[in-house]
Formats: C-alpha cells, sequence, structure tokens
C-alpha cells in the first residue's frame, strides 16, 4: 500500500471513530445541535420585527438576518470549540499517547479531527437552514453565484476555525477546565462580531477587534448571500464579500501554521 | 553470532528541575528476554520506561530499541513495539471490539482482534463500551491494545495493578505466552512475585539507579548470602545446651535461629548434635534464602539511610 493510500486510509478510519463517538456523546450532540436551534427560535421569536430598509425597499424580517449570523457562529461552534475541547481532553486524559504509541501518522489523527468539524459543519448548516425555512420563513438564495459564497465560507471558515482550535489547545492545561477556557472567546465574539443583533450596533472600536478574526467576516459574507444589498451598506458599508473570504484564506493558512508551531502531541509529568 | 540487544542503553540521566529522575542507568535487554524493573514510587521506572518508548528524550545518555534511537524512529519503528499504559485515558463510549479492531487497523501485520480478546480474557465483553468496564477489565484492554500490533517488543507498565489474583494469574500467561514466541518484554512492577514469576532478569531501581540487577533467584547475592537455618527443639533437645555454633540464638517463640553462609555445614553439626542426644530429626527444621522481598527492602533502606546521612551532613556543619 502506497503511503498517501495508506493515509488516506487511516484518516477515514479516524472519522469513522471520531463519528461514532461525537454521536455516542449526547452532552456533546445536545450543546452542538441543540444549542444553536434554540438560539435560532428563541431569538427568532423575541425579534419577530421586519429591519426597515430604505423607501422602496421591502422590510426584511429579522429571522432573515439572524440565521445567516447563527450559521456562522454554529460553525465556529463545531470547528473551533469542538475540537479545542475534545483534543485537549485526549491530550490531557492520555489518549493521544495512547494513540502517539501506535504507528498511526499522527497527520492522520488530525485528519480525522478536522475532516469531523467539516461533517459536522454541514450538519449544522442544515440543521440550522431547515429551522429557519420551515418555522421562520427564511428565503433561500437563487443565485448560483451566492450558493458558491456559501461554499466557500463554509469551506474556509471550518477549515481555518478547525485549526485555531488545534492551536488553542496549547493554552488548555487541563481536561476540565477545557469548556472554561473556550467558551469565553467564543462568546464575547458572537457578541461583538453581531451574531445576536445588528452588527451596526456595535460600538466601532469593538468591530474593529471583531474584524482581526474570522467569525465577523464569515457572518459579513453569508449575510451577503441571505441578504439585500442595502443591509450590506447599512451595516457594514458594503458586503466586501471578496475582502471576506480574502480574510479567511489567510487565517486558513496563518492557522495551519500556527497549529503545526504550538501543538504538543503529548502533555503531562514534564 | 548473537542477536543484537533489544534494548541497548547507556549512561541515561535525565532531570527535572532539581530533581535527579536518572542518575546514569546503564541497560540492556536481550531479544527474548523478560526483563522487570523493581521499584518503589518515584525511583525512576517510568521515566526510564518513556525515554526507552521514545515518549522523553533524556538529559544526557544514549539509548536504542530495536536498534533505533526511540526520540528519533518514526512509524514503522512503533509498528515493532507494544506499549501498555499504567493509566491512560479511554475511548469510553467505543465498544472492546471496537476500539481493538480500530488499534489493530494502524498496524501493517496485526493479531485478530477477536482473538486478542480471547486471549487478555475479555471473550463476552466485546459489546460492552469501555465505560462500563470494571477496572480489572480495563487493565485487559490495555494489555488487549498494547499487544494487538504484534509486537517484537512490549513495554507493560505495572500490567497487573488494580487486578483480582486471578486476573493476575490470566494476564501472567499471556505475558509468557508472548515471551513464548520469542518476544522481548519490558515490565515495570511494584509486585515482587510478578518480577519472580514473569521476568529471566530484574533490575531494583533506586533514586534513579541499579541498585542490584540479576536474574530473580540470584540478584543481590541471594544465592551467595547469609541463609538463616531455624527449628524448634522439642522433647530431649530442649533441656540440652545447644551446641557450640557461632551465632545461634533462641528466638521468643521458642525457635532456635542461626544466620550463616555456610547453612549446610550448620545443618550437618546440628544433625550430629541431635543424633547424639537419641532425637534423629530435627523438628521444624528450616533453611531460608532472602526472598526477593528481603533483598529489595533491604536495598530500599540502606539507599534511605545513605540519604538521611547525606541530607544530616550540611545541618551539622552549619550547626
Amino acid at each position: 500500500m502506497t503511503g498517501s493510500r495508506r493515509f488516506a486510509r487511516l484518516a477515514l478510519l479516524r472519522l469513522q471513530v471520531e463519528l461514532l463517538t461525537f454521536f455516542r456523546t449526547p452532552d456533546q450532540l445536545f450543546f452542538t445541535f441543540l444549542l444553536p436551534v434554540l438560539f435560532v427560535v428563541v431569538f427568532s421569536t423575541i425579534f419577530s420585527g421586519d429591519i426597515q430598509g430604505p423607501p422602496g425597499e421591502p422590510a426584511v424580517p429579522f429571522p432573515q438576518y439572524f440565521v445567516p449570523g447563527m450559521i456562522a457562529s454554529g460553525i465556529v461552534s463545531v470547528t473551533f470549540a469542538n475540537l479545542a475541547t475534545g483534543i485537549a481532553i485526549e491530550q490531557h486524559e492520555g489518549l493521544l499517547r495512547r494513540l502517539a504509541a501506535t504507528p498511526l501518522p499522527r497527520s492522520a489523527y488530525f485528519a480525522g479531527k478536522v475532516a469531523l468539524a467539516f461533517v459536522t459543519s454541514v450538519l449544522i448548516v442544515i440543521v440550522i437552514l431547515a429551522i429557519g425555512v420551515a418555522a421562520f420563513g427564511v428565503s433561500l438564495p437563487r443565485e448560483p453565484a451566492k450558493w458558491a459564497v456559501f461554499a466557500a465560507v463554509l469551506f474556509l471558515g471550518a477549515g481555518s476555525c478547525s485549526l485555531l482550535g488545534i492551536a488553542y489547545t496549547r493554552i488548555i492545561r487541563s481536561a476540565g477546565s477545557a469548556p472554561a477556557v473556550v467558551q469565553p472567546p467564543y462568546l464575547v465574539l458572537q457578541f461583538i462580531s453581531g451574531v445576536f443583533l445588528q452588527y451596526s450596533v456595535v460600538p466601532g472600536w469593538l468591530q474593529a477587534v471583531a474584524s482581526v478574526f474570522p467569525l465577523k467576516w464569515m457572518a459579513q459574507a453569508l449575510r451577503s448571500v441571505f441578504l439585500p444589498d442595502w443591509i450590506g451598506r447599512d451595516d457594514y458599508g458594503s458586503w466586501q464579500t471578496g475582502t471576506a473570504l480574502l480574510v479567511l484564506a489567510a487565517w486558513f493558512a496563518g492557522a495551519a501554521v500556527l497549529a503545526r508551531l504550538s501543538f504538543r502531541w503529548s502533555r503531562g509529568q514534564g | 553470532m548473537a542477536a543484537p540487544p533489544a534494548i541497548a542503553a547507556r549512561g541515561l540521566v535525565k532531570r527535572y528541575g532539581a530533581v535527579e529522575a536518572l542518575a546514569g542507568v546503564d541497560l540492556e535487554v536481550a531479544a527474548g528476554e523478560v526483563f522487570a524493573l523493581l521499584g518503589p514510587n518515584g525511583a525512576g521506572k517510568t521515566t526510564l520506561v518513556e525515554i526507552l518508548e521514545g515518549f522523553r528524550r533524556p538529559g544526557a545518555g544514549e539509548a536504542r530499541v530495536l536498534g533505533e534511537d526511540p526520540a528519533r524512529a518514526g512509524p514503522a519503528w512503533r509498528a515493532r513495539i507494544g506499549v501498555v499504559f499504567q493509566s491512560a485515558g479511554f475511548f469510553d463510549v467505543l465498544t472492546v471490539r471496537e476500539v481493538v479492531a480500530h488499534f489493530a487497523s494502524f498496524y501493517p501485520a496485526p493479531l485478530d482482534p477477536a482473538r486478542v480478546i480471547a486471549m487478555v480474557g475479555l471473550d463476552g465483553q466485546e459489546r460492552r463500551r469501555l465505560k462500563h468496564l470494571s477496572g480489572g477489565q480495563k487493565r485487559r484492554v490495555d494489555l488487549a491494545l498494547g499487544i494487538v500490533g504484534d509486537p517484537e517488543l512490549i513495554f507493560l507498565d505495572e500490567p497487573t495493578t488494580g487486578l483480582d489474583p486471578e486476573g493476575r494469574r490470566q494476564l501472567w500467561a499471556v505475558i509468557r505466552q508472548f515471551a513464548a514466541l520469542g518476544k522481548t518484554v519490558l515490565l515495570t512492577t511494584h509486585y515482587l512475585e510478578e518480577a519472580e514469576a514473569l521476568a529471566d532478569r530484574v533490575a531494583i531501581i533506586i533514586r534513579g539507579r541499579f541498585a542490584a540487577q540479576g536474574a530473580p533467584a540470584a540478584i543481590g547475592g541471594r544465592e551467595e548470602g547469609r541463609a538463616t537455618v531455624t527449628f524448634h527443639p522439642a522433647g530431649r533437645l530442649a533441656e540440652a545446651p545447644l551446641p557450640p555454633l557461632p551465632g545461634l540464638e533462641r528466638l521468643p517463640d521458642g525457635r532456635v535461629a542461626l544466620a550463616t553462609a555456610a547453612p549446610t555445614r550448620a545443618v550437618a553439626e546440628l544433625a550430629r548434635w541431635a543424633e547424639a542426644l537419641g532425637e534423629p530429626e530435627l523438628p521444624g527444621l528450616e533453611i531460608r534464602r532472602p526472598t526477593l522481598e528481603d533483598v529489595y527492602l533491604r536495598l530500599v533502606r540502606a539507599h534511605d539511610a545513605e540519604a538521611d546521612a547525606a541530607a544530616a551532613l550540611p545541618a551539622g556543619g552549619s550547626a
């Protein structure tokens, strides 16, 4: 068997085990899928009004605005948060050490993790979209170009945030503290990136902070897929879709380097 | 030509801050040998094994395991070794069969997972998830994951800790089975009888150094050292004065004991003495060699006393 075929086979086997583990862990399933669904339901129910546009433009119902942001947030959750937490736990509880003692290539382990993040990203996109469309009348774009942007954001966002999650494990000091170390930055980014509220409400200096990180650009580009251009002008000046994709691609490459430099395969007594 | 050793290490040193975990260890384990590392907690057993497994780099010294430097060796080398962990985390929601088969898939020529599960005594448990297993059953999974790749060299870190006596025997049988196939085994253990039952050679490691090394029956001068002869004088023997053998003493329980480097001669003298008194037998006669435990405890105490003396010196100087 050639090296690349062996790698592909092992990465697939790892993905299979990752998926088995994921779907057999009810807490994780709950937080991963039910939480965003709950958010969509609660926020769309509370803010059921419309966003009023300039004269001549039809108003936009709030769920249409909220759902793409929630999709961006959901992707960050199943990539960055889930991988950082999951890998840190495996690292500190010695599961990584078990794997490190075998001929399994380390790259196959990470490939399995990132593949899990992609699969769960696609699932969460489907779940949120399904609820948005079925319960809150969210309308889907028709133009193939918009779906292409959607796919690009999904790919670049999930990829960069997965790698950031791997790098982030460096600052997690124990299995028990993993969620507490992972959730705060994610939560703060959700607020300042305008996931839960209109981006234009966020103060300028916080917008500047948010603009450094991928979530803001993911939410912005996904909104461009679902919303008319005047919202882009109101909220962001313009949709800046090209810029958003470039920033995400840069994060993808940067996060790959960061993950490579900062990850420690085994941690423990020194 | 002799086969190259499975493990050859020279001058291994490892420090953690001010603590010297390994203070210059030389180790050679022949291919096909079962070697046991005995030592108190914190003596350096785990550090030594982790260096040989490639999980730690020594501060000084050099190690070769199956001909390669463990710190640099790649997956092809990993395929030839098996590691049985002491307390690593588990894939809780996977079943026994799933996790053993998963690990088997990493190796070029693994054993049949079903056979390995039976070998470690987990047949009937294949479909149970690991989180539902008892501590002893988890130790068996540890062993299964260490051997499923059919390694040439197996590292076992306290393989039977937490097992009941029956489970321990069963695991010993698996280890013997592997040794019988010509595989090399390096195990650490707290249990002296385990080292005695399994190992061709034993090293006692104390404070980062080998305090003694050899066959379990001969280590620490067990074969040459002083033996203790005891018997229980009864009837006429109890009333008669004891023969003039140096070191002969009466114990509180009424027995008579003699620590001697020449037990055969002592027994012959005692037999003649009893014969002369008209007693053909020495009741309750025993000749006891120091057990592995005696040797071990003697070495540990000697080193503790040495360390205490060394620690007392600077304090005495400054007073």
